[in-house]
């Protein structure tokens, strides 16, 4: 899936990364906690977190993560935005809640780490 | 890569906002070096949680890099508090990070066994009231 189908089917918006909307992502996972995500590598993930912070970026830069988005229409601040654009990752919003992002996308094919 | 490459970072305690800027060079240090992207991953991952513990649990410290062409050697060392039980702290889900850490995303208990299985080696050295060191090993194969 591309990142940009992936805006189509959360409803979202880019709120930075216009230039990245062509990658692929093949793996997902959902959390709020930056632990459970470094437990667990998959290769081509997005991240979906409805938690804000510069953290959530460093995680998904050590992971090699192609996508974030934030669920529950949250928005993050610019410090996080500049930090995202320097490591070249994409940062998507969606107004929808955790468990409808993660569901909408697994009904279009993406899976968790396992692949189930 | 004939010589070895250091790297040395400060890493201040309590701004953790910057916490995971060292980890980060490292990784991209080793990237540009030519490494193995599962590789450089599994080091970055392994000293993103270190470097973490050691702003919410240490109050900041310093990191050492020692990079060889057959091994990446990463010494984090702070003047903490120590670890009272390594055995108790290396468990899963074994945290004493207040509510405020939680919020962050962090203190779930996974930062050390998270370490433990990035890397090939590691050492905790650590002395309560004084600090503790925590040497990686990351073997290039
Ligand atoms: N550098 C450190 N200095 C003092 N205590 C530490 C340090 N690193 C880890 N600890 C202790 O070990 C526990 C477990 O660490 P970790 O597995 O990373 O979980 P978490 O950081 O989520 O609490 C911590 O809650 C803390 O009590
Ligand atoms: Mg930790």
């Amino acid at each position: 899936m591309k990142v940009k189908e992936l805006v189509e089917i959360l409803d979202g918006s880019v709120i930075f990364g216009e230039d990245y909307l062509d990658r692929d992502v093949f793996k997902a996972c959902g959390s709020d906690m930056m632990s459970d995500v470094l437990a667990f590598v998959k290769e081509q993930a997005v991240l979906l977190t409805g938690l804000v912070n510069p953290q959530v970026v460093r995680t998904a830069e050590m992971m090699d993560i192609q996508c974030i988005v934030f669920v529950r229409g949250k928005n993050p601040d610019i410090s996080i935005i500049n930090l995202a654009e320097d490591r070249e990752i994409p940062l998507i919003s969606t107004n929808l809640e955790m468990f409808t992002s993660c569901g909408r996308l697994y009904e279009h094919g993406l899976r968790g780490g396992s692949g189930v | 890569m004939q010589d070895t490459v250091k790297l040395h970072f400060d890493v201040s305690g309590n701004d953790f906002t910057c916490a995971g800027e060292a980890s980060g060079k490292i990784k991209r240090t080793l990237k540009q070096l030519g490494f193995d992207i599962s590789l450089v991953r599994n080091v970055a991952i392994a000293v993103y949680e270190a470097e973490i513990n050691m702003v919410i649990h240490a109050d900041g410290g310093v990191i050492d890099v020692d990079i060889d062409s057959d091994c990446i050697t990463v010494v984090l060392k702070d003047r903490g508090p120590g670890i009272p039980d390594i055995e108790l702290a290396m468990k899963e889900g074994y945290s004493t990070a207040p509510e405020n850490v939680r919020m962050l995303g962090f203190g779930a208990g996974m930062g050390l066994p998270n370490i433990k299985k990035y890397t090939d080696e590691m050492n905790i050295d650590t002395v309560i009231g004084v600090g503790t060191t925590i040497t990686l090993k990351v073997y290039n194969k």
